[in-house]
This record gives C-alpha cells, sequence and structure tokens, in this order.
C-alpha cells in the first residue's frame, strides 16, 4: 500500500492586544466577567448605530503581517459576512473578504518555510451556552456578547503543513513572534489564539489536494496535535475501506479524544458578502507602516540563532530563551553585566522559566558571578533568587545576612560525613551490596546537615570514605 | 433573468424570514424585477471608473483606542424578548453532532 501524506493549512483567529473593541468603545472583558456587562448600542447591532475602527487593533494586525513578511497593499475594506446565528446579533460578522489587510507572507518553523495567505482583521462573535433536556428536547440557548465585536485577526496560511508535529511547532511559532512582537498576550486558553487546521491527505507523490476537513474546539497546543493525528487516521481508514472524506468542520472533543462531524443543515455556507457600507475603506498611510516596521523588534528565530552563535547556546536552551522576550531579554542585559553566559542559560532555564519569575538583570549577574565563583551553592542561589525577587535586596545582602557560602574543603566535611556514615548502617550496607542509589541517601542526609556543602566535593567525600 | 421559487426560498431560509404558501411567487417577481433593473445598469461602460464600495469621499478614518463605558447589563437587556441571569435567551440553538 502506497503512503499517504498529510497536508495541513491552518487558519489561526489571535486577539490583538487593544483596550476596547473592533468597532466600538466596550472594553475588551476578561473571560470570568458576568454575561452582557461589556456591550454597547454598537455591538449589540442596534438599528441607527455606527461602527468605528479601532487604530489599536489596524496597527496589531500591520505588525503581525510584517513580522509574517506579508505585503500590506494600498487599498484595503471591511466586508460584511451575512449569517443568522445569535452568537451575532447584527445578523453579519465584519470581516475582510477580497482585500484582507495583507497578503503573501512567510514563517518559517525548523527550516520549513510556511506561506502565509492573509492576514485580515475582523470582530470576534458572542458566546453561547447550550442548556436543555435531552427527554423532553426543551432545549434554549443563552447568550452572552461581552465577546462580540472583539477584535480578531484571522492568519491563514497556506497547506505547506506535513505533519501534526509541524502543525503544532507552526502555531507555537506565530505565538512567540506574536507576543515577541507584542501584537496579543496569545493565550491559548483565554481565547486570545484559537487554530483551526484544515487537514486532508493524499498519496505520496501526487500533487492534487484531498478533500478537508476543518477542525474546530482545540484549546490548547497538546489538542491541536492530537486532533490532527486523530483526524489524520479517521480519513485514511475512510479512503482505505472505500469511504470517501466529506469536506466539513469537525470539533474536537478532549474527552472522547476524537473529533465529530458538525455539519448543520440550516447553516449552508452561503455569506453574501458585501462591502461594508458603514465603514469608510482604509489607505494605510505607508509612512506610518515603515515606522511600525522599522519599529519591530528583533524576531525570534533571529534571536534564537543569535543566541546559539554568539553565546553559544544549545539549540534547546536558545529555543526555551528566545520563546519569551522577557526572558530573552533578561539573558541578554544579564550577560551584557558580566553574567557567565552558560550558566546563566542553564540557570534562567531551570530557575526562571519553569517559575515566571524575573529578577533584576543586574542582581541575576551578581548571583550567577557568586555561583560561577563557587561561593554558594545552587540550592543557595536558588534561595537567594526568589528571596531577591520578593524583596527586591541585592543578592549579595541576602547572601551574606544568611551566611550562606559552599565548602568545598574536604576536611572541612570528613567529619559531617563520618556522622552520617554512622548514623545511616542500612544505607551504607545498602550500598555495600550494588545498591547505587542508596548513595543519594546518603547525600541528602549529608546536605541536611551541611546545606553549605558543593555536592560534588561531598559526594566524592563520600564515595571515598564508603572505600 | 428570473428568479425561481427554490432561489427565493433559499434567500428567505438565509434571512429566517417565513413566506406564506404563495408569497413565493410574489416575491420572485418582485425579486426578478430588482435583478432585471440591475442588468441594465450592466450594460453601462465602466471600463474607466475605478470600483467603488463607498460613496462618501472619507478614506482611514481610525479611533484611538480608548474604552468608553458600557451599557448596564439591565440596559443591554432592556429590550430582550427573554432573558434569564443576565443572559439574552434564545430558542433551542442546538450544535448536531
Amino acid at each position: 500500500m502506497a503512503d499517504w501524506e498529510t497536508v495541513i493549512g491552518m487558519e489561526v483567529h489571535v486577539q490583538p492586544k487593544t483596550r476596547s473593541k473592533m468597532f466600538c468603545g466596550c472594553s475588551v472583558a476578561d473571560v470570568n466577567e458576568p454575561p452582557n456587562t461589556h456591550v454597547c448600542e454598537i455591538c449589540l447591532g442596534l438599528p441607527g448605530t455606527l461602527p468605528a475602527i479601532n487604530r489599536a487593533a489596524v496597527e496589531a494586525c500591520i505588525k503581525t503581517a510584517l513580522a509574517l513578511r506579508c505585503e500590506i497593499p494600498r487599498h484595503t475594506k471591511f466586508d460584511r459576512k451575512n449569517y443568522m446565528y445569535p452568537d451575532l446579533p447584527k445578523g453579519y460578522q465584519i470581516s475582510q473578504y477580497d482585500l484582507p489587510m495583507s497578503v503573501n507572507g512567510l514563517l518559517e518553523v525548523d527550516g520549513r518555510k510556511v506561506r502565509i495567505r492573509r492576514v485580515h482583521l475582523e470582530e470576534d462573535t458572542g458566546k453561547l451556552v447550550h442548556a436543555g433536556d435531552k427527554l423532553h428536547k426543551a432545549w434554549e440557548s443563552y447568550v452572552d456578547l461581552n465577546r462580540a465585536g472583539v477584535p480578531l485577526m484571522e492568519i491563514v496560511s497556506e497547506p505547506d503543513l506535513r505533519s501534526a508535529d509541524e502543525a503544532r511547532d507552526y502555531a507555537i511559532e506565530l505565538r512567540t513572534v506574536l507576543r515577541a512582537i507584542g501584537a496579543s498576550e496569545a493565550d491559548m486558553e483565554k481565547g486570545q489564539l484559537r487554530a483551526e487546521p484544515n487537514v486532508s491527505i493524499r498519496r505520496a507523490g501526487t500533487d492534487a489536494l484531498g478533500v478537508k476537513t476543518e477542525l474546530k474546539n482545540i484549546n490548547s497546543f497538546r489538542a491541536l496535535h492530537r486532533a490532527i493525528l486523530y483526524e489524520v487516521d479517521r480519513q485514511q481508514k475512510l479512503l482505505e475501506t472505500g469511504g470517501t472524506v466529506v469536506q466539513e468542520t469537525r470539533g474536537w472533543s478532549e474527552d472522547e479524544e476524537r473529533t465529530f462531524s458538525q455539519r448543520s443543515k440550516e447553516f449552508a455556507e452561503d455569506y453574501r458578502y458585501f462591502p461594508e457600507p458603514d465603514l469608510p475603506p482604509l489607505e494605510l498611510d505607508r509612512a506610518w507602516i515603515e515606522e511600525l516596521r522599522a519599529a519591530l523588534p528583533e524576531l525570534p528565530a533571529i534571536r534564537r540563532a543569535r543566541l546559539v552563535s554568539q553565546h553559544g547556546l544549545t539549540a534547546g536552551q536558545a529555543a526555551i530563551i528566545s520563546a519569551d522576550r522577557d526572558l530573552a531579554d533578561l539573558y541578554e542585559t544579564a550577560v551584557m553585566q558580566g553574567a557567565p553566559p552558560l550558566p546563566t542559560a542553564n540557570w534562567i532555564v531551570n530557575e526562571v522559566a519553569p517559575t515566571g519569575k524575573l529578577l533584576d538583570p543586574a542582581y541575576l549577574a551578581e548571583l550567577m558571578t557568586m555561583l560561577q565563583a563557587k561561593d554558594i551553592t545552587r540550592d543557595q542561589a536558588r534561595e537567594a533568587y526568589f528571596e531577591s525577587v520578593e524583596t527586591g535586596r541585592t543578592p549579595a545582602e541576602i547572601v551574606a545576612e544568611h551566611g550562606y557560602r559552599q565548602v568545598s574543603d574536604e576536611s572541612e566535611l570528613r567529619v559531617i560525613a563520618e556522622a552520617v556514615i554512622d548514623a545511616n548502617p542500612k544505607a551504607v550496607a545498602d550500598y555495600r551490596n550494588g545498591k547505587t542509589q542508596a548513595l543519594n541517601a546518603l547525600l541528602n542526609e549529608l546536605r541536611k546537615k551541611a546545606p553549605q556543602a558543593n555536592p560534588k566535593v561531598a559526594r566524592e567525600l563520600l564515595l571515598k570514605l564508603l572505600g | 433573468m428570473p428568479l425561481s421559487k427554490d432561489e427565493v426560498r433559499h434567500v428567505a431560509m438565509l434571512a429566517r424570514l417565513g413566506l406564506e404558501p404563495g408569497e413565493e411567487d410574489f416575491y420572485a417577481g418582485q425579486l426578478s424585477g430588482i435583478l432585471e433593473h440591475i442588468d441594465r445598469l450592466q450594460q453601462l461602460d465602466t471600463e474607466d471608473i475605478p470600483p467603488t464600495a463607498q460613496v462618501v469621499e472619507i478614506a482611514s478614518r481610525l479611533r484611538e483606542d480608548e474604552p468608553r463605558p458600557c451599557l448596564s447589563q439591565e440596559e443591554a437587556l432592556a429590550n430582550a424578548p427573554a432573558a434569564v441571569d443576565g443572559f439574552f435567551r434564545v430558542p433551542s440553538i442546538q450544535e448536531e453532532t
């Protein structure tokens, strides 16, 4: 049987960082606000109201387009996408159809060039809560319009991705870029980044695209990965048993770990787009665009490569540090102020990235220098780090106050090591009987009694004493 | 080009309009008249005229990103035919699975 090739294009909706909605002055609500408290005449679609375009949303979209190396045409406009559904009370969504804000971009992910078809602006819809009684078929839906009219950028890729891994990595890279340029917080859990993969398969070596399905309800990168794996497998089984794939939207069920058809007979796609008569077309000021282009920070891919070439980090370290602009800035500033590059990278990856607690770069440099000089143990450095974050006092002060120091002198540790060996006959016996992990128990005991002990020296000392 | 009854029914469905029996023919006639008028306009030579989506000569008007007060929940729901717990209540929109 010939192999199948997976073909994936991505549609990603991203909420740009704005204070107010796309077309009205309602503030953008947090996730847990009471329903219908961030709405006004405009986003409720009341008669006689007029939308007005949010400059910050346009700016975020331009920055995103530039970071994704898109062209920004001279003319762009908004269109009405007509559909009747209670999540948008106007009866249409304001989106962009044939003249989007930007086209023809590129995002490189681990060496694969993914073409970006377009990045455009639109408005989000409200939220429906379905409630009802299966037995009596007495369904009703509750509508919260806090999200209706919240700005969204839609980033559409060409079908250039070839696996679930690539699709996930593309989405992660996109998030990294969006955060780096400050266009969006892109928090998936808050619905600020929603990935909808279009998935099809074809026989390897053929060019024609297979029939695709579009997957929705994906709330994490992990879900994105698993939904695609499931869908590819489903399509493959269908095609190999003489079935056909139906072009449709399928939802991902996290609980059941499967996709399911979301087709709705009444929802035939017939959007009757037409230019939004209530909004003027946009002729974006080229000088403004160039200003935004010049102000873009170094993009994550470039920074990642530079961290490797300039500071000698591993690709893994560079990826973690450059994934977050604050981490990368902290790292580079600290190194500039004298922090040793490799131990500091290691520190940021293991201590800072998982906790998200950032220290002043000068303080980090001071602490890393002490650690590098073996003046203090790693455990002590960790204590001092978090205490410094909490109190704002310098690591040197904290280290002095606690009397932190690292003892690397064997003779100072020998008495304690001997006491530990005497007090733990069972561990000693275990070790001598070949249970090498018993050494760790002894080492832990020693470090409890002497936190200042250099772990490496202590280990060698124990080994020597156990003979 | 006259509109068929099926097309009228389709458009009515998209707009969620209920048609009485016989109304399909009535609206098919009216809507066909409008389309015929558009067809006549199509005969004009517009070769040298740029497409126009807007008749007002304003472009690129942007609003600063400054939040303004919203309506209260009570005001927002004031005209709703039905509301419950701060939500608008609408009949049976249940996604098919």
